[in-house]
């Protein structure tokens, strides 16, 4: 007659963990935020601005902390750049609404307060998508869309790390 | 068959004269069902009955021959007109004659080679069979009979560990182990993952089998790749300086050993596939080869090799010595 083997099912040896890195903040603190949007302009030239906030430990990005304001197209823009540039699938901006944006509406059209919240909920979940991709933040483009005053249209592409 | 109402037919049988003691294995066929059949090893004679029984009493059965042959083949789906045959014996039981009544031949395969372990896979089917048949004029009476072979291997000599550092650079950089490249089939997979970089949010890490069925050659190989397992090793993010344990019993999946460049007609491997899951479901993972052998039933080991091994489960290492002791003996 044959008896089962006592199986040896020993954990392997590791190191214990250093009690700063147990309790410390972690290494991955990343948070944008997309908030405040202000309508600029008068009459059919009127757009509407979101605040981009982030905050991070992440080497990667030169400022710990900054605050830009963007509008849609400048995400867009951003999408577009990604697309081209870099190998990953881009998500999906919230929509562009061009019925919203044609004459002879009951409500204020693209500048609507629901349809703003709706489109803000949709960048933010965005960028901060495309923020945390260890691809995406390899590209000029994400940075320069983050953390510098205004996007150059006609900046260099390029890589942040070789 | 054929009843036209004129001419003999009979009923042919094959029995194996060990085919009380002889066990029985499991094996799935094509369609997914589970069937037992006898099982067989390397070697092994294959001795037994074929019976032929006159349908319709009174009339003679003319015929061409009797014979029996022992086959062991692969199929491939894709081909199924082409047969390779890579064990093919025949034993002639009766001349071209006649049989006035019922009767039974003995026939035996001594030794035969059974070089590999039968294998129903998604592409391909590696089988062994008895087949008897009657030849005649216009058709011939046949009946088959699959038997189960399985391979056996003792512990390898060379069993060494895997331990590698993968990353991706400044993002994540893990180091696992697993602790040995060769595995039976009831075996448990030991292992651990150590965290030495995590700038990513993850949100889950599990650990996968892989089996990947190589069919064709050349231009024309085809891979067909199955998750046998998922196990979760880990619910929430890590951070540096974490180990997390891998204990993955083998005995409850479904695996076959690793079977490699058959017959020059196809291979099973089979893959250790370490995933990691970010909180944007974005997946990391590093797939690793390993090798799966079918042990033997052992003979059956002494209380104090047992009590041994389970003494340093708690112990640790201390008991490096006895656990020496324990696998020379194994061996």
């Amino acid at each position: 007659m044959s008896e089962p083997t006592v199986a040896d099912t020993r954990r392997l040896n590791s190191k214990p963990q250093d009690l700063t890195d147990a309790y410390g903040p972690p290494s991955n603190f990343l948070e944008i935020d997309v908030y405040d949007p202000q309508t600029i302009g008068v009459g059919r030239n009127r757009f509407t601005t979101y605040e981009v906030r982030m905050r991070t430990n992440l080497p990667i990005f030169k400022l710990k902390e900054s605050c830009v304001r963007r509008r849609y197209s400048d995400f867009e823009w951003l999408k577009n750049e990604l697309e081209r540039d870099s190998k990953i699938v881009v998500p999906p901006l919230p929509g562009k609404a061009f019925k919203r944006q044609l004459p002879f509406r009951g409500d204020e059209g693209i500048f609507e307060e629901s349809f703003i919240e709706e489109r803000r909920a949709g960048l933010e979940q965005f960028i901060n998508r495309i923020a945390g991709h260890p691809l995406a933040q390899n590209e000029r483009c994400l940075h320069m869309f983050l953390q510098e005053e205004s996007i150059d249209r006609n900046y260099i592409p390029g890589k942040v790390r070789q | 068959m054929s009843f036209f109402g004129f001419g003999q037919t009979a009923e042919i049988d094959i029995v194996l004269n060990d085919a009380e003691t002889r066990k029985k294995a499991e094996h799935k066929t094509e369609d997914g069902k589970k069937d037992k059949y006898f099982l067989f090893y390397d070697g092994e004679t294959v001795s037994g009955k074929v019976n032929v029984t006159l349908k319709i009493p009174g009339k003679r059965l003319e015929h061409y021959g009797i014979k029996i042959e022992f086959v062991g083949q692969i199929e491939l789906y894709y081909d199924r007109g082409n047969h390779h045959e890579f064990v093919s014996l025949v034993k002639d039981l009766a001349r071209p004659g006649e049989l006035s009544q019922s009767q039974t031949f003995d026939f035996e395969f001594t030794h035969v080679e059974k070089p590999y372990e039968s294998y129903t896979g998604q592409n391909v089917k590696l089988r062994y069979f008895l087949r008897a048949t009657i030849s005649r004029r216009l058709n011939d009476i046949s009946k088959e009979m699959d038997i189960v072979v399985q391979t056996l291997c003792t512990y390898p000599e060379l069993n060494s560990s895997i331990k590698m550092e993968v990353g991706i650079e400044d993002c994540l950089h893990i180091e696992f182990e697993y602790n040995k490249s060769k595995y039976h089939l009831r075996d448990v997979i030991v292992g651990k993952i150590y965290f030495l970089l995590v700038r990513i949010k993850i949100k889950h890490m599990e650990i996968d089998i892989i089996k990947r069925e190589t069919t064709g050659t050349g231009p024309s190989v085809y891979h067909e790749n199955d998750t046998i397992a998922k196990y979760e090793i880990m619910d929430g993010a890590p951070v540096r300086g974490e180990s997390i344990p891998i204990r993955l019993f083998l005995a409850g999946y479904e695996l076959t050993p690793t079977m490699r460049d058959i017959n020059k007609k196809f291979s099973v491997r089979y893959y250790l596939n370490l995933v990691l899951i970010d909180e944007e479901e974005r997946r990391y993972f590093k797939q690793q080869e390993i090798t799966l052998w079918r042990k033997g039933d052992i003979v059956r080991r002494s209380m104090s090799q047992q009590a041994t091994i389970a003494a340093q489960r708690f112990e640790g290492s201390n008991s490096e010595s006895a656990s020496a002791q324990a696998k020379e003996e194994n061996n």
